[in-house]
């Protein structure tokens, strides 16, 4: 006694003293941070599963060649007879002009981890009696592996485009009874056509993309679609998904080409998330309330029977400030405990359940990571909330009359 | 506080009432003067009891003397010091500095043990717990016969020992006054006389003076001075020459 001073001391000992009050009120605490702790390692799960399947087997951002638009035959004068019906022009095959310099530019925007131009367009694959509509990206491996990974997609084979490599959907390569290294003809829509060797089967995540998606390098891409030396649009990927409109609008800005990002081409799954996030929010918040009026509410009971000893304690010299700050820090002190506790239990908690919630691969459900910056958030806020919700309690104690306490 | 001062101005009075009264729920029906313009003076180094019949004010008075509620008019001199209008904070210093309490029911904390009871009010002053006051808790324990009880809990001592614990306390930071209020009223006739004995020892070897509330006739003759207080006035303060013992 002594080293820590009066004030902690005493709160020391009168939570030492209320054992089961304290153990009550620091295992409820505790029981709100582990919720914490769970909620949010179940939604970092959940969205990033969600994102992954999302952006797993597509660009973060594409710079697309401009739609081609039908120019009124009349000018738009106010006078002028409108013309009733404006119809949209299939769009055929548009490339950038200077992709090179795009490219380079879009490289150099901050966010912007990686570039790959891809000379992409519909065509049709060809094997036996077997013909399925297929979309042919062609671009070159090294590049485009880093904005869409395709290794870990690898299901067969190996990942090469080289010449006549092809690396295809699963699901294509059902389709069309094809197996690793069959060959299979390519035609596009200008009649050209051209013979792949299928070196790698993907498994893309969807079945959409498993059915369509055929790799090749770029130039045997570039003719079969009849647009040698040029490309149809640059992929990229950035460093922090989250922010794929920012960057977009960024990119917009420097290159003036039309740019999408992921978001905007997954608006629902996008606003999935936000709403995910908010809900989150809403439960931590009222987890944080509960646990602050728990903390309280104890605290308030304990002044009531502790009245005596505070009075005592007023009239051998203790200050109303100090008689405040006593019960400060047992609100500190209960947050601190109830953080570290909560800790514990949290990572208890979800390590059982990511071995019990598992999805049908086998894979946990939700992220196992410790989070250390979450720990050090939840153990600040706990303290600030145990002080906060010591307010009360606190003034109640200091404001006890020293003669009436003493009296009983 | 300011001890050098009180002790130098010694032989002026540690305590001075002038004129004091006190009103509970003032400007209500039930408003009631309880003390009426009280004159009252405690030297240093005295040992004077406070006798009178329940409800003559006698707790009012000695918490008004213990700063621990304030008086509704009249002036209150504590050690030289106009201590009348202070506010909380001044208050409970003074206290601090110049008083000590012994109440009739001992009023430890349970949660600390002995020692650390008798240590507290040295603590709440911020004061370093060196061996120096750790010694003089210590010392004062001893003094108070409970050699080996340093360590125990107040619950494993008996009522008569609790209150000799409670006594250390008001000593250890050497206050000026000692306000004690029944401190022998629910101990049998044999502690309660050898607690008595304790204060009149300290008040002779510290020079501690002493204001004791008591209803007992045969205690209150063996102070040095006997005020009696009736219906919230002085109805008596004189000289007594304290009876020797049994």
């Amino acid at each position: 006694m002594g080293l820590l001073g009066f004030e902690l001391t005493v709160s020391l000992r009168f939570l030492r003293e209320g054992r089961m009050q304290t153990a009550l009120i620091v295992g409820g605490a505790a029981v709100g941070v582990a919720v914490i702790y769970f909620i949010t390692a179940v939604l970092v799960g959940v969205q990033a599963d969600l994102i992954k399947r999302v952006t797993g087997a597509q660009p973060h951002i594409v710079l697309k060649a401009p739609d081609e638009t039908v120019a009124p035959l009349l000018a738009a004068r106010a006078e002028a007879p409108r013309v009733a019906s404006v119809q949209a022009r299939p769009q055929r095959l548009v490339t950038l002009d200077g992709w090179p310099v795009l490219a380079r530019q879009m490289e150099t925007t901050p966010g912007v981890t990686a570039v790959a131009a891809v000379a992409s367009g519909a065509a049709l694959a060809l094997k036996g009696d077997a013909t399925r509509s297929i979309v042919l990206v062609g671009t070159d491996l090294d590049r485009y592996q880093r904005v869409v990974r395709l290794d870990d997609k690898l299901t067969q084979g190996v990942l090469r485009l080289e010449a006549s490599d092809a690396l295809v959907g699963i699901e294509l390569a059902k389709d069309l009874g094809a197996v690793l290294g069959d060959r299979f003809r390519v035609q596009s829509g200008d009649g050209q056509s051209d013979v792949f060797q299928i070196r790698g089967l993907l498994d893309l995540g969807t079945r959409e993309l498993n059915r369509r998606n055929v790799y090749v390098n770029l130039r045997p891409a570039q003719s079969l679609l009849n647009i040698t030396g040029r490309v149809t649009n640059i992929d990229a990927a950035i460093d922090d998904i989250m922010r794929a409109e920012q960057v977009a609008a960024q990119l917009r800005a420097v290159t003036g080409q039309q740019i999408e990002s992921w978001i905007q081409t997954n608006q629902q799954v996008f606003n999935a998330i936000g709403n995910q996030d908010i809900m989150t929010l809403l439960i931590r918040s009222f987890v944080t309330v509960v646990v602050a009026l728990g903390i309280a509410s104890v605290l308030v009971v304990s002044v009531v029977q502790k009245r005596k000893e505070i009075g005592i304690l007023r009239a051998v010299g203790a200050t109303r400030t100090q008689m405040m700050r006593v019960f400060l820090w047992q609100g500190a002190m209960v947050g601190a405990a109830g953080a570290l506790l909560g800790t514990g239990f949290g990572l208890v908690l979800i390590s059982v359940f990511s071995r019990i919630l598992r999805s049908e691969k086998g894979v946990p459900l939700f992220s196992m990571e410790f989070d250390l910056r979450l720990t050090g958030i939840v153990v600040v806020v706990s303290v600030v909330l145990g002080l906060i919700a010591a307010v009360l309690p606190a003034r109640n104690a200091a404001r006890l009359d020293p003669a009436q306490a003493i009296r009983g | 506080m300011n001890t050098t001062t009180a002790s130098s101005a010694a032989p002026a009075a540690l305590v001075q009432l002038a004129a004091l009264r006190k009103t509970y729920n003032a400007g209500l029906p039930s408003e009631q003067e309880v003390l009426h313009g009280i004159n009252l003076e405690i030297r240093a180094g005295e040992f004077a009891a406070l006798i009178g019949p329940s409800g003559s004010g006698k707790s009012t008075l000695l918490n008004i003397l213990g700063l621990l509620e304030g008086g509704s008019g009249g002036v209150y001199r504590l050690a030289g010091r106009d201590v009348t209008q202070l506010d909380d904070d001044a208050r409970t210093q003074a206290r601090h500095a110049t008083l000590g309490f012994i109440f009739q029911f001992h009023h430890l904390l349970p949660a600390f043990s002995t020692l650390e009871n008798v240590m507290l009010p040295a603590l709440i002053g911020g004061e370093v717990m060196d061996k120096t006051s750790r010694d003089r808790a210590a010392w004062l324990l001893d003094a108070v016969g409970l050699n080996g009880a340093h360590h125990k809990k107040p619950s494993e001592l008996s009522g008569g020992m609790q209150q000799r614990v409670a006594i250390a306390r008001a000593l250890v930071r050497s206050p000026q006054l000692v306000l004690a209020d029944e401190p022998t009223g629910n101990l049998d006739t044999h502690t309660s006389d050898s607690i008595f004995e304790l204060l009149r020892q300290f008040n002779r070897e510290q020079g501690t003076a002493f204001l004791v509330v008591t209803h007992d006739p045969r205690l209150a003759a063996r102070c040095d001075r006997i005020i009696e207080l009736v219906d919230g006035s002085i109805a008596g303060d004189r000289a007594n020459t304290p009876s020797t013992n049994r």
